[in-house]
């Protein structure tokens, strides 16, 4: 990942702030230049839950590159306490142990490496609570 | 009063026992569980290092202490594996726990010793008054060459302090620090894994160096090791510290809640520390804590520290050591180990 997207992508790949729509009150995660509700262009920053539960999930047996030394892993669609959902990769887990329903906590992860020499990229994953 | 305000350990689920190493080498696992005194230790996950253990670890701490991060005025790691040689691991943490961007970052590198030099550098500026808090954290994911003696104990953790005068739950009474020219582990630019001077880095250096800070902190606080509920050392091993406690006065029930190493194994710069987290877990008012760093190269810091009642108000509000040392582990084999540590050379 290039410096300038993984620097402008910070705020919500390490502390999930998302942006609330000052129109209509809607949540865009990740923050959009339109809402996806009234079409509002006028955006507050808010922080989510780092609580919630998995909606549905699935296991990457064949990861791309950049992921491929870490199969087989798990992706979920996870809906958080405030209702916002989003996806994310389900470290530190029995495979065979994960269920739909089961609640979860976002922790701070390293993501992936831009090679062997390139910049280390951050953000949230979920962990079985 | 200036002391810790607010504290937070971190260990990764992922653990290696001793016999599962001792398997792959061919080595008689329980002379080495005798020796060393540890039966497993922790192992960093894939996506885990020096960075996210220190964001676990020191989110446990502002959830304690129940400050606004953005009053954190310095951040400290100390470690000896930064993901990066040259790119800070605070300025990531600062970032991901909304501290700063009006804050001094700093990288300390100290061998074992780094995470108490980070919490001595932090305590000296709430002291003089320079900021109202300041955070010093010690973490690492420890190297070990595969085969070596340190296989068995190098393992991964961390853990967190943040200092200031008010609502203080550990008072800092008194601090030590005993340094010399002593070569007896040390990592050149470049390798790999570290190299060690093998017995040489007991009496020499190891034991000179705790025994001559905690006697001269003993001294300066006219304290007798009697007086002290607890005391946590430096753990490389099992042995070591039981050893250093007896030759100061120590008894094994005034180490016993610090003495997590035989089951975390050695968390490099973040060992004492991660004690010294354990002995707050069940610390009570008025406890008297002793404690002593050691970092080869060679150094060692020593604090003594009161427990206040404030204690009873912020335990309970992160996860403890026993809980993480206890719970939810995952048991590698040998290989997966490998790759957990990045042992096996791999095509770009």
């Amino acid at each position: 990942m290039i410096s300038p997207r993984y620097a402008r992508e910070i705020p919500q790949r390490y502390q999930l702030v998302a942006a609330r729509c000052t129109s209509c009150g809607t949540i865009g995660f990740p923050p959009r230049r339109v809402c996806k509700h009234c079409r509002g262009r006028q955006f507050e920053p808010t922080k989510l839950d780092s609580d919630g539960k998995i909606l549905t999930f699935t296991i990457i047996r064949v990861g791309a590159d950049r992921f491929s030394k870490q199969t087989p892993y798990a992706v979920a669609v996870i809906e958080l306490n405030d209702g916002t959902r989003l996806t994310a990769q389900v470290t530190d887990c029995e495979l065979e142990s994960l269920e739909i329903g089961q609640k979860v906590r976002l922790v701070f992860r390293k993501i992936q490496e831009d090679g062997k020499a390139g910049i280390l990229c951050y953000g949230y994953k979920a962990i079985c609570v | 009063m200036v002391g810790i305000v607010g504290y937070g350990a971190y260990l990764p689920r992922y653990r290696i026992k001793a016999e599962t190493i001792a398997r792959q080498w061919g080595a008689d696992a329980e002379a080495i569980k005798r020796g060393l005194q540890l039966t497993e230790k922790t192992v960093p996950g894939q996506d885990e290092d020096t960075i996210t253990i220190s964001v676990e670890a020191a989110r446990g701490a502002i959830q304690r202490a129940q400050i606004d991060p953005q009053e954190i005025g310095a951040v400290y790691i100390g470690s000896e594996s930064h993901p990066y040689a040259v790119k800070p691991s605070g300025t990531v943490l600062i970032d991901a726990l909304g501290i700063g961007p009006h804050v001094h970052v700093a990288t300390n590198e100290f061998a074992c010793k780094a995470g108490s030099e980070a919490m001595y550098v932090a305590y000296s500026h709430v002291k003089s008054g320079e900021m109202k808090y300041a955070l010093g954290i010690g973490a690492d994911t420890s190297q070990g060459a595969p085969g070596d003696a340190l296989e068995y104990s190098a393992s991964a953790g961390g853990a967190a302090f943040i200092m200031g005068t008010e609502r203080v739950a550990a008072e800092i009474l008194f601090t030590h620090s005993y340094t010399s020219d002593t070569p007896d582990f040390w990592r050149r630019e470049g390798e790999f894994y570290p190299r060690h001077a093998g017995r040489f880095t007991g009496d020499p250096a190891y034991f000179k160096h705790i025994v001559g800070a905690g006697q001269a902190l003993l001294e300066k606080s006219k304290l007798a090791p009697k007086d002290f509920t607890h005391a946590v050392f430096h753990m490389p091993n099992g042995k070591f510290p039981q050893e250093a406690g007896r030759r100061l006065g120590f008894t094994k029930q005034q180490l016993e809640f610090g003495w997590i190493v035989p089951l975390m194994g050695n968390t490099y710069s973040g060992s004492s520390p991660t004690g010294l987290a354990a002995i707050l877990d069940v610390a009570n008012p008025g406890d008297l804590i002793f404690m002593v760093s050691f970092g080869s190269g060679a150094g060692s810091d020593g604090f003594v520290y009161r427990v206040t009642e404030e204690i009873k108000a912020i335990k309970d509000r992160a996860p403890k050591v026993r809980s993480m040392l206890d719970n939810g582990k995952i048991y590698l084999d040998y290989g997966q180990y490998t790759k957990h540590r990045h042992k096996i050379k791999l095509n770009e």
